[in-house]
């Protein structure tokens, strides 16, 4: 956890100075308006002292001037203090928030950065809705702890220690009344705390599934509607809501008991110090009658100015306990958050660049010898065993197999996005690790199975595969790709808006613009994973046509469930259960392999297609 | 699918807060009108602090001086005559006394406050949930088209975000607004009693900081819808580069991406830190006008006391009529500035409450819009029931479930009329549209005979799913009619309608459960064997079987688990337990392995053996043994017939087949 709380404060960089100077403007602020009731009590004590010359006749006496006149000091010194206090206010709100805002958007950008450099290893660990989470709303709730640490957690102790040593100036051994409340506060919230967030905990988590039982029926409204059960959800709901609301009630009540330990506490504290001071004041007291002939009142123990300062800090270190307590409880909600971010932060990627990179990949050949993988060092059982594959550069190779098999595992290993856990991947005659990775995806172009295009125009996806990539050569893959014909047929052309996700486009015409972007990289070898699945057999045909005249000397991996894809390839690969189960030409293994033949014979008899 | 309505509204409608405190007090009154009283007394009890301590002041002041020095100021006996609240009216009293009144309010003070803290705490969450419970109820209850319409997350930040903000108002603002409401009065009315020249000195400084409030304030919202948007992009930008995360990877496009992310990111930024500095700095603002009116107050005060020429002005004669002895002075100033102090403060600790409300309405309105949404209608009197047959040919009703049902006639007579529910549904020249303005169907006819199975094939948006919509009255045709066995199904209660409609729909939709929760969401009395039996029919049997807990496996969060495959048995077995006469199904697009493929395949096949049957057909192969099939193009039928009648006419059905169109 402490490594966690440095390796987030470590974002704070150019905002390091604003977190520094904010606290001590907050503590300048909060010794400021301390000591503000402390001068008004002078103030009223000297007023005092001055309203007993009492007569019109003595006004322009001078014997009363020095008594205006350090009145009026007092008055501007007190002026004076609140427009400091207002000044430390202003900066410390400013900075706070500078200092603050800047560590979020500093630790977005970090953690961005780190799931940026992720291998497909790191990404599979987290699920993609926990980054989301992690980079927006507990990003969120680590600004707000943050800012409260910088602007309270620092202001709150110091404001009651010197409320607490001004109390003692002012009001002198009375003050010890309020160190002897101070634990008696401190104990009783903080079981009301403990209590109260017990059972919080458990509420939350029932909260959560209170509301994902309302995603649930919103978006299986149709499920809910055609079996007629609205009055079964209904009733489902009823019960948890009101179970949960009634854990809510317990804690709350708990809750409710804070307002009534505090007032107790200020109540007890107000009446100790009147009767202390009224036994005081009573005591030591002693009048005098002045030379304009007003009685005085005279006490240097205890004056009423002092006992109004006394009641003033009793209440503001009560207070600031209270304080204490809240940032407490707020502070332990966000370490929840701070150990997921530091949780991003202390991934290590598993794949990284050699130290001496090559940066040249000289042909398209692939070579996998003896290689074992396995997702998880301890994983029971090797996804892929005992793989060799040898294809030449320009070749047509296709991969068939059951879901399960280890198809998309193996073509991964290719542009190492996972590295083999044994054996070796040979590409253009080296093992994939000694190049630059990103000579080496540059080369190795796949169309992933779960493909996504992102929001922005058609051309602004297709040039993913190469940013500087004239019309001309767009419209080139997009002819090898099979696209051309819609895109043309689309009002905007190249500059039709792709909505998030690619929505607007249908699935099979998405599968061709990420073959067209992928072919826009000028790989030496393509891997096309199941990327013609919602293409029509013809469309299909014509790409692989494309791509065989178009690019004949780019390797094509393709891993497909149809036959029809693959038939005319140079090698096929039947893959069954993590090892290869047979190598050969359609010819080959419609003859001897026996998944071939059921796969084939299946398709051949339900699908209907030649 | 009708268009969506993008959230509105981040204002309140009008007469919102009308309507939450209307219904919080006819549902709460008691406890309500106590927690008010016990809030007041609260205040009160709160405020005495200030007047004691005046008062002792006062009390021990007049001591000294008529005892002409030190004296026992616990002495029981002896009282001493004291002027309350500036020199209004005159109590003969003592510290002993005075003390004992305070405690006992104090005390009782400590017990309301207990009591209205619990009191809010309770009703809140009762309200709470019986709004959560009525909205959701109300959200049941609504026609499909709501939910089309309506983006889900919109729905769903109803029940957490916008209850959560009337939450804050109903608990925190509410009795905010009425302590610190009273709080100002109490104080601003011994403060006029004490004086009125001080009094206006600070209400000037009260009105600063509404300005302040309001100027800041305004600034601080500016700046926060601002941040609200760029938020918002910056989720847009994080969720779809998560999401296509590897995609990135294997383009090596991680430095543009970051380029990307980071402008967005400083933007939100920007205004973030705008927005947080007008956040920030309200507080000291306003508590420091506070204090500089306390200075003020105190200086006025003393121009009044000290300076005779002042106090002799005629105009302020009037105005501050006190006698000037030296224990008036010390009651007086003491209290006034005690007061003074919770005066500002109220009303800086109130003005930060203004966001809240705005909040809190602003939820609240779009949670009531959700409650005044029109139910979905039924004004069907054709009931569905189960049938018992005699060998006679006969039957008769029954309670038991057997696979044989009825459609059971109301007459207005009260007269009872069966018949025999036997699955023959007819779409009569039927238009439809999802607006009234846009036409999707067009003259639709469909002749589905019992046993019979239709099958309807085309693009996207051609209407397909549209068709099975109708038949179930998820929505309502505009022209037309639709009749299941001869009876318009106008007529047919909606709910005996669709149990009578079995349905397979694309998108599985399981829900958080075990397994066997799951196939019997389809008929909640079905026993265990019965579930075991459609997961039979369905195929999904033996997968469960190796699922770790078998039947009672835990699925969670729509069956993420499971493989797509997987949920499509699971919601096919689901469809077989609920054992309607008539299937609807909506065949999956999504590519699934070929093992698997065959086994929903053979699922499908066993659940519509003896069944009228309407397929939406993504893959022909499943079609071609359909007794009729049905080929779409913009919401209208242009060919029909069986597999071998549309091969010969080499129409649109032919080239699809022949792969020479592709199918989406």
């Amino acid at each position: 956890m402490k490594h966690k709380i440095k390796l987030i404060l470590g974002s704070l960089r150019q905002y390091k100075r604003y977190a520094i100077i904010t606290p001590i403007f907050m503590v300048f602020e909060a010794l400021l308006e301390s000591a503000l009731p402390f001068v008004m009590s002078i103030f009223l004590d000297l007023a005092i002292k001055v309203n007993s010359f009492e007569d019109i006749t003595t006004f322009y006496d001078h014997a009363r001037i020095p008594f205006m006149v350090s009145l009026l000091v007092l008055i501007i010194t007190m002026v004076v203090m609140a427009m400091l206090s207002l000044l430390s206010g202003i900066l410390g709100g400013r900075y706070g928030a500078k200092a603050s805002v800047g560590l979020a958007t500093n630790l977005r950008s970090d953690i961005y950065k780190k799931i940026q450099s992720f291998s497909f290893a790191n990404i599979d660990k987290f699920s993609t809705s926990s980054l989301v989470t992690r980079l927006t709303t507990d990003v969120s709730s680590v600004q707000m702890a943050f800012q409260m640490m910088i602007r309270i957690v620092v202001r709150a102790p110091l404001m009651m220690i010197f409320s607490a040593v001004m109390a003692f100036v002012a009001g002198g051994q009375v003050a010890w009344l309020f160190i002897g409340l101070i634990p008696i506060l401190g104990i009783g919230l903080f079981f009301i705390v403990k209590f109260a967030m017990r059972i919080f905990t458990r509420v939350f988590k029932r909260y959560d599934a209170l509301n994902q039982s309302v995603q649930e029926n919103v978006t299986g409204i149709r499920v809910v509607k055609a079996y007629v059960r609205e009055d079964f959800e209904k009733e489902k709901f009823n019960t948890a809501s009101t179970n949960m609301s009634k854990d809510f009630i317990k804690a709350e009540k708990i809750v409710a008991l804070n307002t009534p330990l505090m007032n107790t506490t200020i109540h007890i504290s107000n009446i100790a110090v009147v009767s202390i001071a009224a036994y005081i004041i009573g005591k030591y007291s002693t009048t005098m009658v002045n030379e304009e002939g007003n009685i005085v009142v005279i006490n240097n123990v205890l004056s009423i100015g002092q006992m109004s300062a006394l009641l003033t800090y009793g209440i503001q270190i009560l207070m600031n306990i209270m304080m204490i307590s809240m940032i407490m409880v707020m502070l332990t909600m966000s370490l929840e958050a701070i150990r997921r971010i530091g949780e991003v932060l202390e991934e290590e990627p598993t794949i990284e660049n050699p130290e001496f990179p090559l940066f040249e990949v000289i042909d398209g050949s692939v070579d996998f010898s003896g290689v074992n993988f396995r997702y998880k060092e301890d994983a029971e059982k090797d996804t892929l065993s005992n793989i060799d594959i040898h294809i030449k550069s320009g070749q047509f190779v296709g991969i068939l197999g059951s879901t399960g098999s280890g198809k998309t595992s193996i073509i991964n290993l290719i542009s190492r996005l996972y590295d083999v856990s044994e054996g070796e991947v040979l590409v253009g005659g080296v093992n994939v690790k000694e190049y630059d990775l990103k000579t080496l995806r540059d080369n190795v172009s796949v169309v992933l199975q779960k493909n996504v295009l992102f929001s922005g125009t058609i051309a602004d996806n297709l040039r993913w595969g190469d940013l500087n990539a004239t019309e001309e050569e767009m419209r080139r893959a997009l002819d090898i790709a099979q696209a051309s014909e819609f895109v043309n047929q689309l009002k905007d052309g190249l500059n039709t808006h792709i909505e998030q996700g690619g929505a607007n486009v249908s699935g099979g015409q998405k599968q061709r613009l990420c073959i067209a972007r992928a072919i826009l990289k000028h790989p030496k070898i393509l891997i096309l994973d199941d990327s013609t699945s919602a293409v029509d057999t013809k469309t299909d045909r014509l790409i692989r046509k494309g791509l065989k005249e178009d690019i004949p000397d780019v390797t094509k991996i393709v891993i497909a469930q149809r036959i029809s894809s693959i038939e005319d390839a140079d090698q096929i690969i039947v893959v069954d259960d993590g090892k290869i189960n047979a190598i050969g030409t359609h010819e080959e293994l419609l003859k001897n392999n026996a998944i071939y033949q059921e796969v084939y014979y299946t398709q051949n008899r339900v699908g209907g297609e030649q | 699918m009708p268009p969506v309505r993008i959230k509105e509204r981040s204002r309140a409608k009008k007469g919102t807060m009308k309507r939450l405190i209307k219904a919080l007090f006819k549902q709460f009154p008691v406890r309500l009108t106590i927690a008010a009283i016990c809030i007041a007394f609260n205040v009160f009890a709160n405020l005495c602090s200030s007047v004691f301590a005046s008062l002792i002041a006062g009390v021990l002041t007049k001591g000294v001086i008529e005892n002409g020095g030190a004296y026992n100021a616990f002495d029981w006996s002896r009282t001493y005559e004291t002027n309350v609240m500036g020199n209004s009216f005159t109590i003969n009293t003592n510290i002993p006394v005075l003390l004992v009144m305070m405690g006992s309010i104090y005390v009782l003070g400590v017990f309301a406050a207990w009591w209205w803290n619990r009191s809010m705490a309770i009703v809140t969450q009762k309200y709470l949930n019986n709004f959560r419970i009525a909205m959701f109820n109300h959200m049941e209850d609504l026609p499909i088209k709501y939910f089309d319409s309506h983006p889900h997350g919109d729905i769903m930040s109803l029940y957490t975000n916008d209850i959560d903000t009337i939450r804050q108002f109903i608990s925190q603002s509410l009795p905010e607004f009425l302590r610190t409401g009273l709080s100002v009065l109490f104080a601003l009315t011994l403060m006029l009693i004490n004086s009125v020249w001080m009094t206006l000195v600070v209400l000037f400084g009260a009105f600063m900081m509404v300005l302040n409030t309001k100027y800041i304030g305004g600034r601080a919202s500016r700046y926060f819808i601002k941040q609200q948007i760029a938020l918002g992009k910056v989720e847009g930008n994080v969720e779809e580069s998560i999401k296509g995360l590897k995609v990135i990877k294997v383009f090596t496009h991680e430095e543009k991406s970051c380029e990307d992310f980071d402008k967005l990111n400083d933007q939100l930024g920007e205004f973030s830190t705008e927005a947080n500095i007008a956040g920030n700095i309200t507080m000291p603002i306003n508590g420091n006008i506070g204090n500089f009116i306390y200075v003020l107050t105190a200086f006025v005060g003393f121009l009044i006391f000290a300076i005779p020429g002042f106090r002799n002005l005629t105009m302020v004669k009037g105005l501050v009529d006190m006698h000037l002895d030296v224990a008036a002075f010390n009651s007086t100033i003491v209290g006034f500035l005690m007061m003074n102090r919770m005066f500002t403060n109220n009303i800086s600790q109130f003005s930060q409450h203004v966001t809240f409300i705005v909040m809190g309405m602003a939820g609240a309105s779009r949670c009531f819009d959700l409650m005044d949404e029109k139910k979905e209608e039924d004004n069907g009197y054709v009931y569905l029931c189960n049938i018992k047959r005699h060998e006679d040919g006969t039957f008769e009703e029954t309670s038991e479930h057997t696979h044989d049902y009825a459609w059971k006639h109301q007459h207005h007579d009260g007269t009872l009329e069966y018949k025999e529910l036997k699955g023959d549904i007819v779409l009569d020249n039927v238009d439809f549209g999802y607006v009234p303005e846009k036409i999707v169907l067009h003259g639709v006819n469909v002749y589905a005979h019992p046993g019979q199975k239709i099958a309807f094939v085309g693009a996207t948006g051609a209407g397909k799913t549209t068709i099975t919509n109708l038949i179930n009255r998820f929505y309502d045709i505009a022209d037309g009619k639709i009749r299941y066995d001869g009876i318009n199904i106008n007529k047919i209660k909606k709910a005996d309608l669709r149990r009578s409609l079995g349905i397979v729909l694309q998108d599985t939709n399981l829900f958080t459960g075990t397994v066997m929760e799951n196939i019997r969401y389809g008929r909640l009395d079905a026993t265990d064997e019965e579930v075991y039996k459609a997961a039979k029919i369905a195929n999904a049997y033996d997968f469960i079987m190796r699922l770790p807990e078998g039947f009672n496996t835990m699925l969670t969060s729509d069956g993420a688990n499971l493989s797509q495959g997987q949920r499509q048995l699971l919601s096919i077995a689901r469809a077989a337990v609920a054992d309607a006469p008539v299937m609807i199904l909506d065949e999956a697009t999504s590519s699934i392995d070929t093992r698997t493929e065959k086994l929903v395949q053979e699922g499908t096949y066993k659940l519509m053996e003896g069944r009228t049957v309407f397929v939406i057909a993504h893959r022909l192969s499943t079609v071609q043994n359909s007794d009729c099939i049905m080929v779409l193009q913009n919401g209208v039928i242009i060919e029909r017939g069986t597999h071998d009648d549309l091969i010969k006419e080499k129409g649109t059905y032919y080239q699809l087949y022949t792969g020479a169109f592709e199918l989406e």
